[in-house]
């Protein structure tokens, strides 16, 4: 089985070099899908061996995403995991989130910060991972622990079904209930991460609000919606 | 028939009429045209007779016949508005894919 590792990336040349050091050791391919940057992301993940995809504009990280599942299924790939271009994700977890695909347990795999332990989340942060814990349980009765999670792993199945639809913006939450509306298997496993450095949480109050209702809306919509069964 | 009503009798017909010339010389698509044509045939029908309007009103409980129009307006306004964000929605998705397929065709191309 050939796994291919999707490393959604918008303005990280910052951060690009660290991820590149971290998957040194990887035996997996990687593909960066450079989300329309406007900075020199494209050139140093060039530099740095990488394979770069590049959106002419910015799309959004779910689009991003979406385009690494799309050459994963061109180049024959059996599974995709995407881990985010901001360093956070941690090459040493990506056994670990790939084995219930590899055992042909699940189609959608999430590493989940708090089954992983260890991490602390801002306040805000972490009452609205569990109002999207409980919203997700209420409107599809699937227990996500960190349904907020960007690090993924992905069956054939799952793959097949979010080249053909994946929510845009904010897209990690209502992913979810896609995948299950899809009949998709999901599961998660307790992965570490590492704590964001530096100025990235630089979403303003608004923007947080407007997450949350977004986000809110968008999970109880897509509950209602027909999905058809992959 | 009192002047207002010539009046916008001529505003349903110029704007049908528009809607037509626009379809004809292909500058609007027939299937975004349908709200449009609907709403100069409303406002056509509404204005040529003052006792239809007035029964009509009486019917739905309105007072003031006139503001029956309004209400038409508004709503016809609304309906197209939703058509146009419904238009805007499918155009944005189709862009993205188009997007994603030219990152994927000019994988090992170089420069962005």
């Amino acid at each position: 089985m050939r796994a291919l590792i999707i490393i959604p990336a918008y303005n990280e040349e910052a951060n690009i070099p660290k991820v590149a050091e971290d998957l040194k050791e990887s035996i997996h391919d990687a593909v960066v899908i450079n989300d329309g940057s406007t900075d020199k992301t494209h050139q140093i993940a060039r530099d740095l061996g990488f394979k770069v995809l590049n959106h002419p504009y910015n799309i959004g990280v779910g689009g991003a995403v979406q385009t690494g599942l799309k050459y994963a299924l061109l180049r024959d790939y059996d599974i995709a995991i995407q881990f985010d271009g901001d360093g956070q994700h941690r090459a040493d977890q990506i056994e670990n989130i790939i084995r219930p695909v590899f055992n042909d347990e699940a189609d959608l795999v999430i590493g989940s910060r708090i089954l992983g332990g260890g991490y602390r989340f801002p306040l805000l942060r972490r009452i609205g991972g569990r109002w999207f814990s409980l919203l997700l349980y209420l409107s599809a009765g699937i227990k996500i622990t960190d349904p907020t999670s960007g690090f993924r792993c992905y069956g054939r199945r799952a793959m097949e079904f979010f080249s053909s639809c994946y929510p845009e913006d904010y897209p990690e939450v209502e992913s979810i209930i896609y995948a299950s509306k899809a009949g998709l298997r999901i599961k998660e496993v307790p992965s570490l991460m590492r704590q964001r450095t530096g100025g990235r949480s630089s979403i303003g109050v608004f923007q947080s609000i407007y997450y949350m209702l977004k986000v809110s809306i968008g999970v109880m919509l897509t509950s209602l919606r027909s999905i058809r069964r992959w | 028939m009192d002047i207002v009503q010539i009046i916008s009798f001529l505003i349903g017909v110029v704007l049908f009429l528009s809607v037509v010339f626009l379809i004809i010389t292909g500058r609007l698509k027939e299937r975004y045209s349908l709200l449009w044509l609907a709403s100069s045939l409303f406002i056509c029908i509404l204005s040529i007779s003052r006792r239809l309007l007035e029964y009509i009103s009486y019917k739905l409980g309105i007072y003031y016949p006139p503001s029956l129009l309004f209400l038409a307006g508004v709503l016809f306004l609304l309906a197209i508005n939703i058509s146009f964000s419904v238009t805007i929605s499918r155009l944005s998705s189709k862009v993205d894919t188009l997007a994603q397929e030219i990152a994927l065709l000019k994988e090992n191309k170089g420069s962005p």
